[in-house]
């Protein structure tokens, strides 16, 4: 391992020791830590689409679509197949769902990883527009099937999953996806990625197999978005068709293109602050942060502005994106990249692309 | 005669009813330069298109190094050792000089997803390779100190230069050249002659190019094909092509007034 290896392993180890010692030392109270833990999903959501909207350039819709399928199975496997299983080993329940919890998690990525395999079919026949339809399509049909199944629930949704999602599996989960897909950017298969959202026929010509390129992208990218959803599922402890509808991938688009396309480190502050300001407007949060004003000067205050902020923080976002895309078209570090996420060899070619988006190539090119 | 490198036959293309490749055969062998010519619309980027599996001839065969090409796709027909250019450049824009390169160089890459994910195995030691083959290219090429510039905010001339260096970077057997001399002005176009002459000698190549500037055809080329209308209407040395009639015709039609002219005659 090279020195660069060892500092990012002892940087993962010391946020995991912190993960362990903020609920164990209560540095944080209850609700900033469940805030924290939603930091972290949506940093998996965002760094995973990611991959295909940015990375690939593709438009695809289908966050919530690979988010449910996700969640839905991860909370099966824990609250159908893994009590039965461990208990016909005589394993107390309580062990049973702390060991088999990182597995439900993984199966409900691996499940949302095979739908990713649907979608990844229809995108080699189809870009852009189209295939963000197909998307949506695919996001449609995931909803409606999970309301007409009623093993899990249908429309009235399923519960009775444990809260099982802590600090530090989310922390664990959110490196490991960071880690995994900033690895696969920066190697061949990536650059084939890359590649393909540059001109797809350049790329066929150079030798890139377009193909399994996309067919890798859709398929990590949905892995991380359903680890995601099962997290989400053990953190919120109820799921329903309705949670994970358009909004819901709408929410990690923001993310994003907010934060930057191509770029993880984007991603990770795209949700991050998208996340935590969505938090910090809600009317009791700016109470308290305005709450030493004087009472004459707190009262209209808190009366005209603050009550009416659980309507207006959800203008806020929107606006702010909108900001950003006026004077930064490709967010906030848009196809630029942490230095330290960037393996040491590939430092010293960063571009730091165009000036300006370049117009999609359509044409075949000449006569 | 050695066996040929590009054997073609009876090449067809159809777009819908329309025909744009008709009965089209060329043999290339090793180490020659021919040239593509031929009146605009005349079908010659779509030979290209379909020499790389761009498009699915509708009809013939393409034969390389004994290997059928037609129904292959295209990046098997790259890695085959078949590299091109475009007539419009078309580099990855927004990537780095490096990366273009590099991109190539990977089809020659040994290393799994598995290995690339969680980096063991051969992913190191390829990526290196991988790395400073590309340098010794660009280096080559007097590309190197570009390496970490994004290939848009490269000069014309140098994203031509760079469009070879990717095609080169398949280390090909044949190059295809879609109009290197595209916008480029008489003193560029000497300039570029040479480059292509130093380009087939140094990387052992066979180079068919599709061009219009008759200087550079007549000046650089061994042997010339000439399509008109997706047909082969003549084919032979500079000299052969240029006494042709059926040529002449093509380029400046028959003595008729009402016939249309080509655009820059021989």
């Amino acid at each position: 391992m090279s020195r660069h290896s060892w500092g990012a392993l002892a940087l993962i180890l010391a946020g995991l020791a912190l993960s362990f010692a903020i609920p164990a030392y209560g540095w944080l109270n209850k609700y900033q830590q469940m805030i924290l833990m939603y930091v972290g999903i949506n940093v998996i959501l965002a760094v995973s689409l990611n991959l295909v909207n940015g990375y690939m350039g593709e438009f695809s819709l289908g966050s919530a679509g690979f988010m449910a399928v996700g969640a839905y199975t991860a909370s099966f496997a824990t609250v159908r197949l893994l009590p039965a299983a461990f208990g016909a080993l005589g394993l107390p329940p309580e062990t049973a769902l702390a060991w088999g919890f990182p597995l439900a998690v993984l199966a409900g990525g691996l499940m949302a990883a095979l739908f990713g395999l649907l979608v990844a079919f229809p995108s080699f026949k189809t870009r852009g527009d189209y295939l963000a339809l197909v998307t949506l399509a695919f996001l449609m049909i995931v909803k409606s099937a999970i309301e007409n199944l009623d093993v899990i629930g249908g429309p009235r949704g399923f519960l009775g999953m444990k809260r099982l999602t802590t600090l530090p599996w989310v922390f664990a989960w959110t490196a490991l996806t960071v880690l995994v897909i900033r690895n696969f950017v920066y190697s061949r298969f990536g650059r084939g990625v890359l590649a393909v959202r540059e001109d797809e026929i350049a790329a066929e010509l150079t030798g890139v197999d377009t193909r399994r390129a996309k067919f890798l992208a859709f398929t990590l990218s949905a892995f991380f978005s359903g680890v995601a959803g099962g997290l989400f599922a053990h953190l919120l402890q109820f799921i329903s068709p309705r949670v994970f509808d358009i909004i819901k991938s709408t929410d990690v688009l923001i993310m994003v293109y907010l934060g930057g396309i191509a770029s993880i480190g984007g991603s990770v502050l795209g949700a991050t602050i998208y996340t935590v300001l969505l938090e910090a407007l809600r009317p009791s949060a700016v109470g308290w942060a305005f709450g030493w004003l004087p009472p004459a000067l707190f009262e209209p205050l808190n009366t005209h502005v603050i009550a009416h902020l659980n309507v207006w923080r959800m203008v806020v976002m929107p606006l702010l994106l909108v900001l950003v895309m006026l004077y930064r078209p490709r967010g906030i570090m848009g196809l630029r990249e942490l230095r330290w996420l960037v393996p040491r060899r590939d430092r010293e070619a960063l571009g730091k692309g165009c000036p300006r988006p370049a117009p999609s190539p359509q044409g075949r090119g000449g006569t | 005669m050695t066996t040929p490198l590009l054997e073609i036959r009876g090449l067809s293309h159809y777009f819908g009813g329309l025909c744009a490749v008709n009965e089209v055969s060329l043999d290339i062998a090793p180490g020659e330069l021919v040239g593509l010519i031929g009146p605009n619309g005349a079908g010659k980027t779509t030979v290209f298109n379909l020499i790389t599996g761009v498009y699915r001839a509708t009809a013939g065969s393409i034969r390389f190094g004994g290997e059928e090409l037609v129904g292959r796709a295209p990046h098997d027909i790259a890695r085959l050792g078949i590299a091109r250019t475009f007539q419009n450049i078309r580099l990855f824009r927004d990537l780095p000089v490096l990366d273009n390169v590099r991109t190539a160089l990977d089809g020659h890459t040994r290393y799994g997803a598995a290995e690339a994910l969680f980096r063991f195995g051969r992913f190191g030691r390829e990526e290196r390779r991988v790395i400073a083959e590309a340098r010794e290219l660009l280096a080559l090429l007097k590309l190197d100190h570009l390496a970490g510039e994004s290939a848009c905010n490269l000069p014309y001339g140098l994203q031509r230069r760079l469009e070879i260096a990717r095609a080169l970077a398949l280390r090909p057997k044949l190059l295809l050249l879609d109009e290197p001399a595209a916008g480029m002005n008489p003193n560029e176009i000497g300039q570029l002659m040479e480059f292509i002459a130093w380009v087939r000698d140094r990387f052992k190549l066979t180079i068919l190019l599709i061009e219009h500037q008759m200087r550079l055809v007549m000046g650089i080329c061994e042997r010339l094909a000439v399509l008109d209308f997706g047909a082969t209407i003549a084919a032979g040395t500079p000299a052969e092509v240029r006494a042709d009639p059926k040529v002449l015709e093509a380029y400046l039609g028959v003595e008729d007034p009402a016939a249309g002219t080509g655009d820059t005659g021989p």
